[in-house]
This record gives structure tokens, sequence and C-alpha cells, in this order.
């Protein structure tokens, strides 16, 4: 039975590289029955989005605030 | 990418409003700065890149049809020129740094208890819908504040990865690490930077 620290790690690299389907299932298991890292697999992908759209410059957009 | 056609503009075709905004463009170069600075670990490196960026994106400004066209352009071009220096670059990080990411270990015995199962109070939370976050300028200040939070190695492969968007081969021969190094650095960079997002902003109700 897979813990949560390899579960998480399982989830950072699905976000690298295609999984093994022995490793997909083994993780959706582990999802199905923990809130914790079900929350994590949602949250993860929303880092990169965000990332993203930070890099693209929605970080600071100063005609909307801080006028002088 | 490559037809930045200055050449054709010359020096006098920027007589747009967004080349007269100042504040507009300082910002912009502060932000671009931030984010080479970062990733070149060079202030040096980091100021050519970003007024080379700069330079080639602003020849070309009337072209564009406002801020937010400017800005993702001009980020696209520092972007293709961060990954011009690391690829030329061997190793960025020096074994010394390296050897401190691997005495972090005891970030995960706070997260993980013994049996490597979340400590009770560190469980990730429900974020609801974060994508509303992403509209909100106060949201990027925090999210700002949790990147420059992170171990300086574990946001260079961070933003690396999500941002320059290297293959993973490219960032191993980059920084000088291994794909399994990769992977623990990238996994603890988002253990951290979710955990900061839900400390600093989704579990508090102010920005509702």
């Amino acid at each position: 039975m897979m813990n949560c620290k390899q579960a998480t790690r399982l989830i950072s690299e699905s976000q690298d590289r295609t999984l093994t389907l022995a490793e997909k299932m083994s993780l959706k298991v582990h999802v199905m029955m923990c809130s914790g890292c079900k929350n994590f697999s949602l949250q993860v992908p929303f880092l990169s989005k965000a990332m993203k759209a930070y890099a693209k410059g929605y970080g600071k957009n100063i005609s909307d605030e801080g006028q002088q | 990418m490559n037809d930045l056609t200055v050449e054709s503009l010359g020096p006098d075709a920027s007589d747009t409003s967004i080349l007269n905004d100042a504040a507009f463009l300082n910002d912009l170069r502060r932000q671009m700065l931030k984010f080479a600075t970062l990733q070149l670990s060079n202030s040096h490196a980091a100021e050519d890149a970003v007024q080379e960026a700069l330079v080639g994106a602003l020849k070309n400004a009337k072209s564009f049809a406002g801020r937010a066209a400017l800005k993702t352009w001009v980020f696209a071009i520092l972007r293709n020129k961060i990954a011009d220096v690391l690829r030329q670059k061997k190793r960025m990080v020096d074994a010394s740094s390296l050897l401190r990411e691997d005495e972090e270990g005891e970030d995960f015995a706070e997260l993980f208890d013994t049996k490597g199962m979340w400590q009770t109070d560190e469980k990730p939370a429900t974020w609801g819908n974060p994508q509303d976050a992403l509209h909100q300028n106060q949201f990027w200040k925090v999210f700002e504040i949790c990147l420059e939070a992170l171990p300086g190695n574990q946001a260079r492969v961070f933003m690396m990865k999500e941002f320059v968007e290297l293959e993973t081969a490219e960032i191993c021969t980059a920084v000088g690490i291994t794909t399994t190094n990769l992977n623990v650095m990238l996994h603890r960079s988002r253990l951290r930077l979710r955990e900061c997002l839900e400390n600093n902003w989704f579990l508090r109700g102010e920005h509702a």
C-alpha cells in the first residue's frame, strides 16, 4: 500500500513524465481513499497553470493599481 | 519568433503610448529582472538577457495591440534568451548548494509521519475553484512571496520546468543533477509552494 509521501511524489512526477500503468493504478487507489492526496492532485496542475500565467505577466498589472 | 524586423522599423518606430508609459515599462523590467535573476543566478547575465529581450520587443512595440500583448511577447523572448544561456552553461549550481538541498530532509518530517502519511495539520485542504485567484492582483503578490520563499535551487528548477519549459534532460544538464535529484526537487518545491499558497491565500477569507 502506497503512503502519502510516495503518492505525492508520483503526482508531482505525473507533471513531468507519463506514469506506468501500475503506478497509475496504485495512485488511483490511494487517492480514492485519501482526501489530502486528492486535494494535492488537484493543486499540482494549478501550480503549473499559475506559474505559466505569472510568466506571461499576470504577476503585476501596474495599469490597474499603484498609480502614483 | 526570429523575425523581429528591427531594421525595417528603426529607432523612430516607437511613437506609441506604451513606450511613453514609464511606469508600465519600469514595472515590466523589474518583473523580468526578478525572473531572470532567479533563473540565471547571476545578476549581470540576467540584466543582459532582460535588456536584449526588452530592446528586441520594444522595437516592435508598434505592432502590439496593448500592454498585455506586449508583455506576453516580451516574456516569450526573455524565455528564449534564458533557455539559450542555460543551454550554453554546463552547470549552474555548485556542489555545495546541492549538498544543502540534500539536507532538507526535515521538510518531509514536518509534512509526513514516520509511516509517510500526512501529519494531521499538514493535510492539503480543498481550494474550491482556484482559477478565480488568477484574476486577483492580491493573489499574485502572495504567489510571488511564496515563489521567493522557495529555496533557490527549488525555485530555479521549478521555474525552468514550468516557465522556461525546458525538457527534463536539459534541466538536468544545466543544473548538473540526475533525473532523480530533479524529481525530488520538483516534488519538494510543489509541496512547499502549495502549502504557502494554502496558508496565505486559500485558507484566508479576506480575498473573497
